[in-house]
């Protein structure tokens, strides 16, 4: 299965109140592929993914799947092309990890439909591909913050979305949990061609994971691209306002970035 | 997908679902027995025969007045305000994801009760009049609750606070109305002040069943969505529910059911606020709460009315009995909650 599905921002106006966070953005987002979302502290990263997903109304301008606008768009349809997973998403108390990935088969349920074969078979399946199967019988709230995150992840994957967005995935998560996270959503990609698009703080995890890379600053777009166009010490310091040393990561062959604060500085670039 | 997987979450859902089904069935059954108990069991006691003969219509000496005209009424009244008050409750509790944000605590049941004493002691209304009034008090007051705790969406804690000032507040007009009627009975008094089922009759209980043949079925339409809002809004969102239109049609029907049902027997202490965790602890996490706080609500209100009856030497009203009930699980509630870190 691969996905042909495109999803564009148009001269993008959003916000709250009467404050815009993103002013008139224009995005393609690469249909296939990971994208990584990087940026300051309330740059508008997250307002920019929960538009996309039609939690929050544009003030002016687009969001459009395959050439459809997503906030006209009937909810479930929506819900069955493209997925969301917030950053603090709620479990309710007692949950089974089995329980709440089914609540991902929402959007494939009507009124009166009755759970079928099919809806079974997208939580196993994504139990299996998050390696949640053996927890899938305990409750959400007994689980560590890593096991958490991939139930949450399951969850969204039996949505079987061919497009999915991620707000900050690896955020509480210790390093390995990190990595297990990411290496999970590119396995996905890999093996479904699952589109996906993710908010991520690391900077040098986003450089590591993505297809392409979208740096925002001040409420528009400051670059995009691939990793080794878009993470260079000019763009850090604009964005981020920081000294830095970019370097070839010798893992990864994608660059990697080196902060240079005002302690422990050994040499200058 | 490997098939142990797969056999494993079809063997954990029908196990969820046999839980669910037992749980209701033996709650239906325990409804029908102390609602057939009620009937039976009085000054009088009259066999089973007896009532079913009452109830098919035809004439049993005795029988007929005490059980057709006093209990089935009170029982049936029972019955239906114990469904709305239950249903009512735990759609509240789940939309605010909060089980201290139940219409009886946060000030809805108090609306209907301080509208429907006002209509009927200053107004002199009938009991069309009656309903109407109190199911546009309570309206009213939901969303001047909602307008007041809204900042950046609606906060579970704020609306408690906001909710318990305003049920104070109301609970007060109820007073100084039954201060103003000067020949006013006790018992009527106790009515709109703890809830009460005494003499209850037939045209009390035509608009709460109407009410409940009407936004019965709105709400159990809305399960579903109602089960998704307790994942959060944005997630619940991004799976396809529409929340606007989910809290509007909940709100309007639940305040209806809890309104209609106040109107009748006043505000039957607890009974919306202790349905909802009764349910979740039987059927366990998951599934919808709707039916079961239903049976839940009913099962309370047919047992609180048949303790105080029958149980002590004085008669007490129905909701002096769930209010014992009730206090100390609220206490619970807060005393947990504030172990928890403060937060409702």
């Amino acid at each position: 299965m691969t996905t042909d599905h495109s999803l564009a921002v148009e001269s993008l106006t959003v916000g709250y109140g009467d404050r815009a966070v993103i002013e008139s953005l224009d995005l393609p987002v690469p249909p296939g592929r990971i994208t990584a979302i990087v940026g300051a502290n309330a740059c508008g990263k997250s307002t920019l993914l929960r538009s996309m997903s039609r939690l929050l109304a544009p003030k002016a301008g687009h969001v459009l799947l395959d050439g459809r606008e997503v906030h006209r768009m009937p909810a479930k349809e929506l819900a069955r092309t493209l997925g969301l997973l917030p950053q603090s998403p709620i479990a309710p108390e007692g949950i089974t990890v089995a329980d709440l990935v089914g609540r991902g088969r929402n959007p494939h349920q009507r009124l009166l439909s009755r759970w079928s074969r099919d809806d079974d078979r997208a939580v196993a399946a994504a139990l299996d591909a998050t390696h949640t199967a053996e927890l899938a019988d305990r409750a959400v709230d007994e689980l560590s913050g890593g096991q958490r995150q991939r139930v949450w992840i399951a969850m969204a994957l039996a949505q079987q979305t061919e497009l999915l967005l991620l707000d900050e995935p690896t955020t509480f998560l210790d390093v390995s949990h990190q990595v297990e996270v990411l290496d999970l959503l590119t396995d996905l990609n890999a093996a479904r061609g699952t589109t996906i698009v993710m908010v991520l703080h690391d900077l040098n995890m986003a450089a590591r994971y993505a297809d392409h890379l979208i740096a925002l600053a001040g409420g528009g777009l400051h670059a995009a691209g691939t990793p080794a166009e878009v993470l260079t010490e000019q763009c850090v310091r604009a964005v981020f306002g920081l000294d830095s040393q970019v370097i070839t990561d010798p893992v990864s062959g994608r660059p990697l970035m080196l902060p240079i604060g005002r302690h422990h500085v050994v040499a200058t670039a | 997908m490997s098939t142990s997987t797969l056999e494993a979450v079809t063997r954990g859902r029908r196990r969820r679902r046999l839980r669910r089904r037992t749980v209701l069935a033996v709650a239906g059954v325990a409804v029908a027995v102390m609602a057939a108990l009620s009937l039976m069991i009085g000054q009088t006691f009259y066999p089973p025969g007896d009532v079913l003969r009452v109830i098919l219509g035809e004439t049993v000496p005795g029988a007929s007045f005490t059980v057709g005209e006093l209990r089935l009424p009170r029982t049936v009244l029972a019955l239906i305000t114990g469904l709305c008050f239950g249903m009512g409750g735990v759609t509240f509790q789940t939309m605010m994801r909060n089980p201290l944000a139940s219409p009886d605590i946060i000030g809805i049941s108090s609306a209907a009760s301080a509208a429907a004493a006002f209509a009927i002691i200053v107004l002199g209304l009938g009991e069309t009049g009656v309903s109407v009034f109190a199911i546009v008090a309570a309206l009213g007051v939901a969303v001047v609750i909602y307008v007041l705790s809204f900042k950046d969406g609606v906060a579970g804690a704020r609306l408690v606070l906001i909710g318990i000032g305003i049920a104070a507040m109301l609970n007060s007009v109820t007073s100084y109305v039954l201060n103003q009627a000067g020949q006013w009975d006790l018992q009527a008094a106790t009515r709109w002040l703890n809830g009460s089922l005494n003499g209850s009759t037939w045209d009390e209980v035509a608009p709460v069943l109407v009410a409940l043949a009407v936004f019965g079925p709105v709400l159990l339409a809305q399960a579903r969505n109602l089960t998704m809002l307790q994942l959060g809004d944005d997630t619940a969102a991004a799976l396809g529910t529409r929340l606007e239109r989910t809290r509007l049609i909940s709100i309007v029907a639940a305040v209806g059911l809890i309104a209609f049902a106040t109107s009748a027997t006043g505000p039957i202490a607890f009974v919306a606020f202790l349905a909802g965790p009764i349910a979740a602890r039987l059927v366990g996490p998951g599934g919808s709460l709707l039916v079961p706080s239903a049976l839940a609500g009913a099962l309370l209100v047919l047992v609180a009315d048949f303790l105080g009856q029958f149980a002590f030497d004085t008669r007490f009203p129905v909701g002096v009995i769930t209010g014992v009930l009730g206090a100390p699980y609220l206490i619970f509630l807060l005393v947990r909650t504030n172990r928890a870190g403060g937060a409702l």
